[in-house]
């Protein structure tokens, strides 16, 4: 019988070294898995039988002694007993692509990936031209996940056709948007996904050079992605002659050192090169003058993790999900407070309501829900009225909101709006990177406005003022740091003024 | 500020280490700051001079970083994040906690030296807020409770 616990930061987070080390005292020596991103069941315990894998959770070291003697009993008498992992609705109802392989089994194991079709993409990218790879990129319909969802196979043609003596893939892996952990657990959970993606962006554009620009808020991911990195050498997956390919691409982890800015692309640049994470005007795109003036393909970690299950599985399979112009699956990341958080991959289209209901079921707290804010720090807080749009590019865009990175933050009944008004101009104070000045210098004002009209200091006139310093920050500013901080000031005046002036708490 | 001998043989040696490495700074400073714990005045300009960078130059990058320190701090890091998932699950009364309990405000070391307080904008663990790290581990859940539990097992004379 084989024992897994995670090793994710999750699943630590919440106790698992602990567990581990219980079924060690019984003489047990569990897998240490990676999570299936059902995180209220962390730590999950997961044991290997005739009847699939059963799940325990969430356990405690204190539970193990009577999970081992259930299990020698009725397994599903005990009170953690959750049934076989795989069937649990949250799990059974997705559609895992990037995610297939989270969880299964020790995710730096390269034996596990292999059994369980991993390098595949990888040997089929190395029978076909660099073009060739470009068109089932394109073909796919996949757009970047970071963020921005700019057609992934354009940005490679750009880079194909540039002429140069060197040319890089860059890995944002900056993941600094709040409600977000899609990224970490594509890292955490099944690490070759990405290198193998990496490694294909490289044999399509012609780079032998990979950078993971990693946030250093993330230890878990950077111990476990270079260990496979190092595992990936070894066995000649990454390196000199791949596979006696003649093909060469080796990949480096660089730490971030905490800036929210550096997930933006050329800030990130500037980062890598080693300089202060300033962002840089363009033209000229990274496609054509990136890392150290060459050409590079910047793309999120989903985005490239996605490239191995377009080379594996074929560009017409992946574009077969989705809708409209959003092509594939989406990582939602669910969080805040919500009673099931965990990452939901399914096709693009789902309703935020189906996803916080049925999925979440509702808040931790177990009061009504009040506001949802989609897309990190600087999308929109929603109302209930706009809870049913699906989730799909356009259709957010259409109501001022915007999927980014999926990631999806529930506030209940007792959020305060105003505050969190208030938070967006300060983030963007603390995480300016100084370059322009309705950014840097409006964000402050904008949190001394929202001070006065809470504090009713002339109400009415600072509120207009608010709204001149939300246009001036939107027009005026190089980035979508200092564009788009006024998208959750707006949406809180708009749907949640009381919050603003102390009269109760009628939404609109 | 002085920093020893031995310290200041570590900054030359990790400089000549990373010098050829493109793209150095950041990994050379992070390098530095897990030996020191921090960047010192005096690493400043032999980075400089290794990296044929201008000392401001370097104090810029230092300077514009959330992680790098320019002073000393305690044995212990402990960082409360403040972002938006944490504050729906109540980091904002956790983070009140934490510095009444420390007797510290952010970016601050308490008298013993034993722990340094520091805000940090998400720890992805947001499905299972409100999120702290102490060092290298995150914790989860953290309430006030689980807070004084986590200070309580770094030791110091609290
Ligand atoms: C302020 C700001 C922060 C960003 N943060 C991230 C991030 O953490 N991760 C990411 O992949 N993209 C981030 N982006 C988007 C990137 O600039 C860029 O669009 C992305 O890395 C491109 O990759 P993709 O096409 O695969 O999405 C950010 C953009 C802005 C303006
Ligand atoms: S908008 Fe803000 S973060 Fe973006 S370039 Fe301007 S100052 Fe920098
Ligand atoms: S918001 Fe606190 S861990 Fe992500």
């Amino acid at each position: 019988m084989r024992f897994f616990i995670p090793q994710d930061t999750t699943a630590l987070a919440c106790g698992a070294e602990a567990a581990a080390h219980a079924l060690q005292a019984a003489g047990i020596e569990p897998v240490r898995n990676g999570s299936r991103g059902m995180f209220w069941l962390e730590p999950l315990l997961e044991v290997e039988t005739e009847q699939g894998r059963l799940g325990f959770g969430p356990v405690s070291s204190k539970d193990i002694p009577s999970i081992l003697d259930a299990l020698e009993a009725d397994a599903s008498a005990h009170s953690l007993y959750l049934g076989d992992v795989e069937k649990i609705a949250y799990l059974a109802s997705q559609q895992r692509l990037t995610y297939a392989r989270a969880g299964l089994g020790d995710p730096v194991c390269l034996d596990n990936y292999q059994t369980l079709k991993g390098f595949k993409g990888l040997k089929n990218a190395l029978s076909l031209t660099g073009q060739q790879i470009v068109d089932q990129v394109k073909d796919s319909g996949l757009r970047g996940r970071g963020g921005a969802a700019f057609p992934a196979g354009i940005k490679w043609q750009t880079v194909l056709n540039c002429d140069s003596d060197q040319k890089y893939i860059v890995c944002n892996a900056d993941e600094g948007d709040s409600g977000t952990f899609a990224d970490r657990l594509v890292m955490e959970a099944d690490p070759y996904q990405l290198i193998e993606g990496m490694t294909i962006a490289g044999l399509a554009v012609g780079a032998t050079q990979g950078y993971i620009y990693l946030r250093s808020e993330y230890p878990v991911a950077h111990k476990l992605l270079n260990i496979a990195i190092e595992r990936a050498v070894e066995a000649n997956f990454l390196g000199e002659n791949i596979q006696g390919s003649g093909q060469t691409f080796h990949l480096e982890v660089r730490l971030g050192a905490g800036a929210y800015i550096c997930g933006e692309e050329t800030s990130l640049l500037e980062s890598l090169e080693g300089k202060r994470g300033m962002v840089r005007a363009k033209p000229p795109l990274p496609a054509i003058e990136g890392l150290f003036g060459k050409p590079t393909v910047v793309n999120n970690v989903l985005t490239l993790a996605a490239i191995s299950t377009i080379l594996e599985q074929g560009a017409e399979t992946y574009q077969n999900f989705g809708m409209g112009r959003s092509r594939g699956t989406l990582a939602i990341q669910l969080a805040g407070n919500i009673k099931r958080g965990g990452l939901i991959e399914l096709a693009f289209g789902v309703t935020l309501r189906e996803v916080v209901e049925d999925y979440g079921q509702g808040t931790y707290s177990g009061r009504p829900i009040r506001a949802i804010q989609v897309g990190g720090p600087l999308g929109a807080f929603l109302p209930e009225s706009q809870w049913d749009t699906p989730m799909d590019y356009e259709a957010f865009a259409a109501i001022k909101a915007m999927i980014g990175h999926g990631g999806i933050v529930v506030f209940d009944d007792t959020a305060d709006m105003a505050a969190q008004a208030r938070f967006a101009m300060e983030f963007c104070v603390v995480e300016s990177c100084g370059k322009c000045t309705p950014c840097r210098i409006g964000s402050v004002r904008g949190v001394e406005v929202i001070d006065r009209i809470v504090a009713n200091e002339d109400r009415d006139n600072n509120l207009i003022l608010l709204h001149d310093l939300c246009d001036t920050m939107e027009l005026g500013s190089l980035c979508a740091m200092g564009g788009m901080t006024p998208f959750p000031v707006r949406s809180a005046l708009a749907h949640f003024i009381n919050d603003f002036t102390g009269e109760g708490k009628g939404d609109n | 500020m002085g920093i020893s001998q031995n310290e200041q043989q570590s900054i030359s040696d990790l400089v000549d280490q990373y010098k050829d490495l493109p793209g150095a700074l950041l990994p050379l400073l992070h390098a530095i700051q897990g030996e020191v714990g921090y960047v010192p005045d005096s690493a400043v300009a032999t980075i400089a001079l290794g990296l044929n960078l201008s000392r401001a130059e370097v104090h810029g990058v230092v300077s514009f970083y959330h992680d790098f320190k320019t002073h000393p701090v305690g044995r212990n890091t402990v960082q409360i994040c403040r972002a938006e998932a944490c504050q729906a699950m109540g980091s904002r009364e956790l983070e009140a906690h934490a510095k009444a309990a420390l007797g510290i405000d952010y970016h601050e070391t308490t008298a013993d030296g034993n722990i340094t307080l520091e805000p940090v904008y998400c720890l992805g663990n947001c499905a299972c807020s409100p999120s702290v790290r102490v060092n290298d581990d995150i914790v989860a859940r953290v309430d006030s409770a689980r807070f004084n539990e986590l200070v309580a097992n770094l030791g110091g004379s609290q």
